[in-house]
């Protein structure tokens, strides 16, 4: 799937300076844990949070997540959208819940 | 071999959340250099990345050094911090004496611990209560070393 079609199965916003909407995601993994992210995740992936702090790009950047997306209309600020931009870490965010998000994306064949 | 070796030191400073995950950054980008394979980047910047959110939470400051050699990434992270009583129980899963707004950034699930020993392929852990807590782990580059028994462990 790629990023254009995320954005628009969620309504997204993309709000990085840095994005390929061409981009191809494979895989999707919501967490709110940081330790997850890194547990769990699966390199090259969709991470789908609430959290909107700059430790969740460094994550991100470590678990080679692809991009992120934040639910809930929950918006990063400038710092953060920043780091995610030297970082190339494209980043949308939805007015959807977690559970809409990943439902919606589940049901256009985006796994985990 | 000695002459392969690639070292150096980042410091890292309690509670700098903005800078927090930098040094762990910056050492992936050396391995990445250094055309390190995927995977075992991977391990290394994710047991970096843990090992250093642990001194910039729990600790005053730190260093986190690093050696790799052709076959081996080892890391020090060293630092001076309230140390932890019970090693045992803090490897545990889930163990987290974490506050409250550290969970709120995201943190303080007790899996940083235990997410170290999963991806290190030796572990070791010295703490003085009130003084401060070394942790050290190496992770295997050759295939015929101990990492390639773990990872297959890991892949069953
Ligand atoms: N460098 C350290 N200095 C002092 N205490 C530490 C240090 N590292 C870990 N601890 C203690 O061990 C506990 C478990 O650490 P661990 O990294 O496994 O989980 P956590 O940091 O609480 O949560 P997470 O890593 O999932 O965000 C911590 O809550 C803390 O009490
Ligand atoms: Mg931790």
């Amino acid at each position: 799937m790629t990023l254009d079609e995320i954005k628009n199965t969620l309504n997204a916003a993309v709000i990085s300076k840095r994005e390929d909407m061409n981009l191809n995601i494979a895989r999707a993994y919501c967490a709110d844990l940081m330790s997850d992210v890194l547990a769990f995740s699966i390199t090259n992936s969709l991470l789908i949070t609430h959290l909107t702090n700059t430790q969740v790009i460094r994550t991100a950047e470590i678990a080679d997540v692809k991009a992120i997306v934040f639910v809930q209309s929950k918006r990063p600020d400038i710092e953060t959208i920043a780091l995610a931009d030297t970082k190339k870490i494209p980043l949308l965010v939805t007015y959807l819940s977690m559970y809409e998000t990943c439902g919606k994306l589940y049901e256009k064949g985006l796994r985990s | 071999m000695s002459d392969n070796a690639v070292e150096g030191v980042f410091f890292l400073t309690g509670k700098d959340f903005s800078n927090a995950g930098a040094a762990s950054s910056n050492l992936k980008r050396i391995l990445e250099d250094m055309s390190v394979q995927q995977d075992i980047i991977r391990r290394a910047a994710i047991a970096a990345f843990e090992a250093e959110m642990n001194v910039i939470i729990y600790a005053v400051a730190g260093m986190m050094h690093y050696y790799i050699t052709p076959e081996a990434i080892r890391i020090v992270v060293k630092d001076m911090g309230s140390g932890i009583p019970d090693i045992g129980l803090a490897m545990t899963e889930g163990y987290s004496t974490a506050p409250d707004y550290i969970r709120e950034m995201g943190f303080g699930s007790g899996m940083g611990l235990p997410n170290i020993k999963k991806n290190a392929d030796k572990l070791d852990i010295d703490s003085v209560v009130g003084g401060g807590t070394t942790l050290e782990f190496i992770i295997y580059l050759n295939k015929d070393s101990k990492g390639a028994e773990n990872e297959t462990l890991r892949n069953c």
